[in-house]
């Protein structure tokens, strides 16, 4: 049984149907990579899967579960998180303080033992900032010590790009879905990453599902590759198949001229 | 880089040799405010209503100081040297400085003449009430218009050539004297508060040596005498090289929390004194500044934390008041179990969350500016409920209800407003508490997420409906509280004390005190409540005063009069964050993918 599996899914925005019937499925601990041109409808995709956005039709399966209709934070719960495309932290919160949002939903303390200050909520206070330091740790030490307290919106592009993968990996999910981790990134910046998303799964145990430009980057990282274009799923397989198919060139470089008339 | 830097060192020259000439056109730019600005003031009669108020005794009235400090103000603004910039010398005072002062200052002066000259040969009076004859007489300081206009000039031209030259003085000076004289002022201008004052500590000798008699103007001898007292005392501050903050903490732990004890334990003997020594005026102001601090404290949590505009906030409050009134008050119209007020509060926080829960629902939904407008009808609908025939039976309609018993605790009965001072302070401890522990929370980081992005919030698990309902209900809470005390202090609740300017005063409370911040949204209450209500004057013009402070905090000081410390970082970062983004990217330099991804 995959972990992830998706059936029939489908949304329009007005006359465009942004995902067209898409059938997929993600097995546990694999890293599979949405590839295709602009306004393929991947982002939408990762919209519907996580419940920003309601599907048409179809069927979202996570561990037998349905995810259509849950709220966001509910999926979340239920161990799928995710980052954005256009990097969107909570700006005016600290470093540290971002990653404990990630806490929120594995975490039960409330208004009121915050005011009496329980021994409860000091524990559990203490096992949040624990938690969010140790993600945090994850990425070396470029967002450890003062980054702490530093407002998230002083951060460079690249750290809060990492910043955006701690927050998610703080709400402890099985599943994590990436949007363009490497977008805007320099060379060694993504070659960083590259490496980052692979120790995210042998030391995590996270399953990956990442949406990418970068075509090094979906050799280096993806079990599997998944290739949409307008909305259809227009083939899947390891990276050395997808990059020769014929259909998959054509949906990013168009037809030869002389075939097209 | 070497070729960017010769010219540099040319400007540089010609900056320091003869300012450049757009300083004059500023000048002149700040003079044609200045002259409408000083005219205004006359025209909304501000000049006119202070003129009564002497400030020292033989001479010097406050109508005429007010005018002609905006001339001292404008002269001090166009003279200001411009701001030092990197690879510059400083900018020195000259007479160039001095001629820019007197320029916005004969400007204001002459804008303020044309008025003279028009309310004298036309009747404007029809239009502006305030422009009478006994105004004309006080601007031309009671002479003929021809001799009046050349000395209002002058006046002006000197009022702005004393503001430019503050700029002369060396800095040390300059901190000694301007709040002398601002120390001068006060003294003048509270002249009955410092009289009750010094009347409560004992010391009434000071009050004669310093006034003509209690409430009465100071004397020339008593300014002098504030004047160097207070200069000194800030000529010997100045002096030091560090302040008394850095010496705190530098001070070893253990230390530390002995001066901060200290420190807790002298404040609370202070504020213990203050309504015995203040007497019944100003602990009544100051019932009253907490009252809208308790509201400010919760609103802060509503709109600085959770981001959520309420702006009819005042519903909570009548709820309170109303709650508390019905049960508390034995002619409560149709029910009246005659609670004590201690007994009450429980059923008063009930109520306040019920409300709160009201509000909140139909919003949940709703972001921004949706979220302001259904918020704004809610206050209003409490309102007319309140006021309505048709819930008369139950709330006394436009009649209210009265008689509502004094606050009591065990034995203690409290009754005047000295006595209130106490439970209103003890419940904007609380209240402050409250809000600091909470900012710190789960809940709080949750509500901030919101206030910064509420799907993204909501992705990364905070559950949006809780999180709205709790700020709403935490909120209404101390609202609610405010209100209790409200209706048991005034001794009856009517509708019209819940309309809209409530809610908009206790907005404008936090937003110039400082969003989010604690002692921000204290200062923002003191200086928007407490201040207008001791300066009885003044009261007239609280909405306008409101409304100039407003304008000038969104220009100079978006973030608020004492910041929290992220919300100063946000409003002035661009250049901070600019210079981050070059450190990571300068060499390298961003490239395509950059400008890609940020799009």
């Amino acid at each position: 049984m995959a972990m992830l599996d998706i059936n029939g899914l489908s949304k329009s925005f007005g006359g465009l149907r942004a995902i067209n019937g898409l059938d997929m499925n993600v097995e546990e601990g694999e890293i599979v990579s949405v590839i295709g041109p602009n306004g393929a409808g991947k982002t939408t995709f990762f919209n519907l899967v996580t419940g920003m956005d309601n599907p048409d039709e179809g069927r979202v399966l996570f561990e037998d579960q349905d995810l259509v209709g849950l709220r966001p934070n509910q999926i979340l719960g239920l161990g799928l998180a995710r980052t954005f495309q256009n990097v969107r932290l909570f700006p005016a919160m600290t470093v540290l303080e971002n990653v404990m949002v990630g806490q929120h939903a594995r975490t039960k303390s409330g208004l009121l033992s915050a005011i009496f200050n329980t021994p409860r909520h000091r524990r559990e206070e203490a096992e949040i900032e624990a938690k969010a330091k140790e993600v945090l740790a994850f990425f070396g030490s470029r967002l450890v010590g003062y980054r702490f307290d530093q407002l998230s919106m002083m951060l460079s592009y690249a750290n809060r790009r990492r910043l955006e993968i701690a927050r998610a990996m703080a709400t402890d999910p099985r599943l994590l879905l990436l949007d363009e981790p490497t977008a805007g990134m320099n060379p060694r910046e993504t070659l960083e990453l590259t490496e980052l998303i692979g120790r995210l799964r042998s030391e995590r145990g996270y399953t990956i599902v990442l949406i990418e430009h970068d075509m090094q980057v979906v050799r280096n990282v993806s079990d599997r590759v998944v290739v949409l274009d307008h909305g259809v799923k227009l083939t899947e397989g390891s990276y050395e198949e997808v990059s020769t198919n014929q259909d998959v060139i054509e949906a990013y470089l168009g037809r030869p001229a002389e075939l097209s008339s | 880089m070497a070729d960017v830097e010769a010219p540099a060192v040319e400007v540089e020259a010609k900056e320091l040799i003869a300012p450049p000439a757009l300083d004059m056109r500023r000048a002149v730019r700040l003079g044609l405010a200045n002259s409408a600005v000083m005219p205004l003031l006359a025209a909304t009669g501000i000049v006119g209503t202070f003129q009564g108020r002497l400030i020292i005794d033989p001479f010097l009235p406050l109508g005429l100081l007010f005018l002609y400090m905006v001339a001292w103000a404008f002269g001090w603004l166009a003279a200001k040297p411009p701001m030092t910039l990197e690879g510059f010398a400083p900018a020195v005072a000259g007479p160039r400085n001095l001629m820019a002062g007197a320029l916005a200052g004969v400007i204001g002066g002459a804008g303020t003449a044309v008025l003279l000259v028009l309310m004298t040969t036309l009747n404007l009076r029809a239009i502006f009430l305030e422009l009478s004859p006994q105004l004309a007489d006080t601007l031309s300081f009671g002479l003929p218009v021809p001799a009046a206009v050349p000395l209002i000039l002058a006046v002006a031209a000197t009022a702005g050539l004393a503001g430019a030259g503050v700029h002369f003085l060396p800095v040390r000076w300059r901190r000694a004297i301007m709040p002398g004289l601002m120390w001068v002022l006060i003294f003048a201008l509270f002249t009955d508060i410092v009289g009750q004052f010094f009347a409560g500590i004992g010391l009434d000798s000071i009050t004669s040596l310093l006034f003509t008699g209690r409430g009465g103007p100071l004397t020339i001898v008593g300014a002098v005498i504030v004047f160097v007292a207070f200069s000194a005392l800030y000529w010997y501050r100045g002096g030091r090289e560090t302040t008394l903050r850095q010496r705190f903490d530098g001070l070893p732990a253990e230390k530390r929390t002995r001066w901060t004890i200290g420190l807790a334990v002298a404040i609370i003997v202070i504020l213990w004194l203050i309504p015995r020594v203040m007497g019944p005026f100003v602990s009544q102001v100051l019932d009253n500044a907490g009252i809208f601090l308790l509201m400010a404290l919760g609103l802060n949590i509503v709109l600085g934390y959770a981001g959520l505009l309420d702006l009819g906030y005042v519903a909570f409050f009548a709820v309170g008041a109303y709650t508390a009134a019905i049960l508390t008050s034995p002619l409560s119209p149709a029910f009246s179990p005659e609670l004590s007020l201690l007994a009450a509060l429980p059923f008063v926080m009930i109520a306040a969350a019920v409300a709160g829960i009201i509000v909140a629902t139909p919003v949940i939904r709703m972001r921004g500016d949706y979220l302001a407008i259904v918020t704004l009808g809610f206050g209003e609908i409490a309102r007319i409920l309140l006021n309505s025939e048709w819930l008369a039976p139950y709330f006394g309609g436009a009649q209210g209800i009265t008689n509502i018993p004094d606050l009591q605790i065990g034995p203690l009965t409290f009754r005047s407003p000295q006595d209130y001072f106490i439970p209103i302070f003890l419940f904007v401890v609380i209240a402050a508490y409250i809000t600091l522990a909470v900012q710190k929370s789960r809940w709080g980081r949750a509500w901030m997420a919101m206030r910064e992005d509420e799907s993204v919030a909501e992705a990364m698990g905070v559950n949006i409906v809780t999180a709205k309902l709790s700020a709403f209900v935490v909120g209404a809470i101390l609202a609610s509280f405010g209100g209790a005390l409200f209706g048991s202090q005034i001794g009856s609740v009517f509708p019209h004390s819940f309309d809209i300017v409530v809610s908009i005063t206790v907005l404008v409370i936090i937003i110039v005190g400082g969003m989010g911040s604690v002692p921000g949204v204290v200062v923002g209450a003191l200086a928007l409540i407490a201040l207008p209500n001791l300066l009885r004057e003044f009261s007239e013009y609280q909405f306008l005063f409101y409304g100039v402070l407003l304008i000038a905090m969104m220009l100079v000081r978006p973030e608020g009069f004492i910041p929290s410390r992220r919300r100063a970082q946000e409003l002035h970062t661009e250049e901070l964050a600019q210079d981050a983004w070059l450190e990571i990217y300068g060499e390298a330099g961003p490239g395509e993918q950059v400008a890609e991804g940020r799009a």
